[in-house]
């Protein structure tokens, strides 16, 4: 019997279990949203394709599964560049479909008619445009095993309209011939490494791991992560990206580091003789000035991809692979009697928690922006999931909700997206119904994908959003304060609406908290609600995130609040 | 330093787009790119002349190996191998110098492609110092233009191990030799 393309794709879809898919239909996706019509796939329609792949792109790390979303050609697609930006580089399996012009206007700046191909070269993991029926099954296979092999990251399909049309014999499914890229070291290598690697850790004093995004992606590599900690005593700092990885109340526990990170977690860093890097990048937000970047530490790294190991840091021992399995070779291999003693570090880093816990004042009639985080984290026990946008309200968010479990930090930050948690949260909460979803946002950040309002109404998708409202861009504000001689230049969010009535326009329920006695009462209000609110503290305007590590400095030398 | 990379790819569209992208993005230098197929139809030979500190190189391959349509990287300059180049080079010919001209090609091994009463082209093969002198000796009598090809390179020897990651699993472990770290 023939199929159509259009067919082939729904069929293709369902084989990979998707039931869900965040999209925005057009002209030359006619076809294929035709052949959903009937599917049981369930489409969330988005109100702007910026939000149907950030919410994709929260489904996926919630979820674990890949993410899919669905744009049309041209401005369709070029809407997706942003969120497949932001999902490659923080590695979210995300597979994105973009319709195409017909094959045979391809090339003729036709209407609507994007190379979005082209376009999306580097920002995806991979990308295919397909111009043959008899090719989809097989792009498709491929695409989703890329997606979430290895390293994951965002796959793009663009999807001419003839090829949604063509009819053609069922194809047979693919055999997938792909190469899988190993470790760049031989057996005797490995071994050489991983018997180095023991021998720094028992050799250790001081010792540290620093774990990242990559312990939340290797499924079950949290608890692996915390037997190899418990086991060595070694306690463990973690990236925004790894915020879940270890559990936050943990007495190892240093909470995270770099830029905004404790001063425990970077005075930790400083002083280390050892640093072990589980799936974490050494990024210039974690690593300040790398040449000053644990100086004193020999460094392990542990990570999925070999490309990482050497980029900004060289390291003096390294193994390839899933964060779980090099986690758990490691506990195996060490012996706790064979350690030197670590009891002098983790007397030092005890008093070093006393002395610089992280604070913020307490002004009457005030809002803190950290007490609303600090309420949420309370009101919701520390289990719900946490999406945030990007600035001060994702570094509070950092600082002040403590994660213990993986895939409950959801963050943009690799791209540093604003305008991503919102649509995220939406995302999220289809991926894990059950769980209570809030948005840590901003007033400027919220503004940038704030349409998905309607979108979550309209699909009865109970998202919380805590807009943190200081009436600025306060990150960038922050920065005009400390390095700009408080010029404010475009940083003050004058004609912010009323989100209440914004809220209340698109069938939300919204709340306005001016003192800090409010607080706790409305976000109580907003967790017993079945349906989405919106919650605007006006907070502290001229509040920052400290400590703070000035940009280019190293990451034991921060900058505090001038004591009034 | 130099270096002199082979880079086996899937021959498919696109795939030279990757790898320029791969060296603007992250600022990588590309002295000279020259690709073409192998003995397998479906893979192309791409032979890349880099320059950069040891750091840079080591990223430059890793960040090759990352690609989805790349099957090998080899960095030739960590072996022994052959570089040769080859360029057309269309120079004045006045009966005057024809002579000239004709004793230098002979002396370079190259060959005339083409005469006419004006010009003569000659086709000559080699490493980057021999056309380098060859250019410098057809200046004074007038180069009015030039085509040069970019490098291919290949190690002496024994044949490349066949693309072994090709399907199934990994490049050559002796390959990475160059990759540990000190």
């Amino acid at each position: 019997m023939k199929k159509t393309g259009a067919k082939i794709f729904v069929e293709t879809l369902l084989e990979h279990g998707v039931n869900t898919i965040f999209g925005y239909p057009g002209g030359v996706l006619l076809p294929i949203y035709d052949e959903l019509y009937h599917a049981p796939i369930r489409h969330i329609l988005t109100r702007h394709e910026q939000g149907a792949i950030h919410a994709a792109d929260g489904y996926a790390r919630v979820s674990g599964k890949v993410g899919v979303c669905m744009a049309t050609s041209g401005p369709g697609a070029t809407n997706l560049v942003t969120g497949l930006a932001t999902a490659f580089m923080d590695s979210v399996p995300v597979v994105a479909f973009t319709g195409q012009v017909s094959t045979h206007l391809l090339g003729n700046d036709s209407f609507q008619e994007a190379d979005i191909y082209g376009i999306s070269i580097p920002i995806t993991k991979y990308n295919y445009l397909v111009k043959d029926t008899a090719r989809l099954k097989e792009v498709m296979y491929e695409a989703f095993y890329l997606a979430t092999s290895g390293r994951p990251g965002p796959v793009l399909i663009d999807l001419p309209k003839d090829v949604q049309t063509t009819q053609i014999d069922e194809p047979k499914l693919p055999e997938l011939t792909l190469p899988l890229k190993g470790p760049h070291y031989t057996p005797e290598e490995r071994k050489r490494q991983l018997e180095l690697i023991l021998s720094l850790i028992s050799k250790a004093e001081r010792p540290v791991i620093y774990a990242g995004g990559g312990v939340i992606k290797s499924e079950g590599a949290e608890k692996a992560l915390r037997h190899l900690a418990e086991k060595a005593k070694i306690p463990v700092t973690t990236t925004l990206m790894g915020k879940g990885a270890f559990p936050e109340t943990h007495p190892l526990s240093l909470g995270m580091l770099g830029m905004h990170g404790t001063r425990y977690a970077n005075y930790a860093v400083a002083k280390c003789d050892l640093l072990i890097a589980v799936g974490a990048r050494f990024d210039d937000r974690v690593t300040g000035e790398p040449s000053t970047f644990a100086r004193e530490a020999k460094i392990v790294h542990l990570d999925i991809d070999p490309a990482e190991v050497g980029k900004i840091i060289q390291v003096d021992a390294y193994l390839i692979g899933q964060a779980k399995d090099l986690l758990q070779e490691l506990a195996e291999g060490i012996e706790p009697q064979g350690l030197a003693s670590h009891e002098e570090w983790l007397l030092q880093i005890d008093q070093w928690k006393r002395d610089f816990p992280l604070s913020y004042p307490k002004k009457e009639g005030v809002i803190s922006p950290q007490y609303v985080v600090e309420q949420i984290y309370e009101k919701t026990q520390g289990e719900a999931i946490i999406t945030t946008e990007v600035g001060q309200n994702q570094m509070w968010a950092a600082q002040y909700y403590k994660c213990s479990r993986p895939r409950s930090f959801i963050s943009s930050g690799g791209l540093g997206t604003m305008g991503y948690g919102f649509p995220a949260a939406i995302g999220a909460k289809i991926a894990c119904p059950d769980r209570i979803v809030f948005d840590i946002a901003g007033d400027g950040s919220f503004q940038m994908n704030i349409q998905e309002l309607a979108t979550a109404v309209y699909n009865k998708v109970n998202v919380k959003v805590a807009i943190l409202n200081n009436g600025f861009l306060g990150m960038v504000r922050q920065w005009q304060e400390l390095f700009y001689g408080r010029r404010y230049s475009q940083t003050r969010l004058s004609g912010n609406p009323d989100f209440v009535k914004i809220a209340e326009g698109y069938g939300a329920l919204g709340l306005r908290v001016e003192t800090p006695e409010e607080v706790p009462l409305a976000i109580e209000r907003a967790i017993a609600e079945d349906r989405p609110v919106v919650i605007d503290f006006h907070v502290d305007p001229e509040e920052n995130v400290y400590p703070m590590v000035p940009p280019g400095g190293a990451i034991n030398d921060m900058l505090d609040r001038k004591e009034k | 330093m130099r270096h002199t990379i082979s880079v086996f790819v899937e021959n498919k569209f696109g795939v030279l787009a990757r790898i320029a992208g791969l060296f603007s993005a992250r600022g990588f230098n590309i002295d000279s790119l020259s690709v073409g197929e192998t003995t397998d139809p479906t893979v192309s030979r791409m032979t890349i002349l880099t320059s950069g500190d040891d750091q840079i190189i080591e990223q430059v391959i890793k960040q090759l190996r990352r690609l989805v349509d790349v099957i090998k990287v080899i960095d030739l300059t960590q072996s022994d191998y052959v570089e040769r180049e080859m360029v057309l080079i269309k120079v004045d010919a006045p009966s005057a110098h024809r002579a000239e001209i004709l004793r230098i090609c002979d002396i370079f091994r190259g060959k005339i492609v083409d005469v006419n009463p004006k010009t003569m082209t000659m086709e000559v093969t080699g490493d980057e110092g021999k056309i380098n002198a060859l250019i410098d000796l057809l200046k004074p009598i007038g180069i009015k233009e030039i085509a040069r090809t970019g490098k291919v390179a290949m190690a002496r020897g024994k044949q490349d191990k066949n693309l072994a990651g090709k399907g199934q699993g990994g490049m050559p472990l002796e390959e990475v030799v160059s990759e540990e770290k000190t």
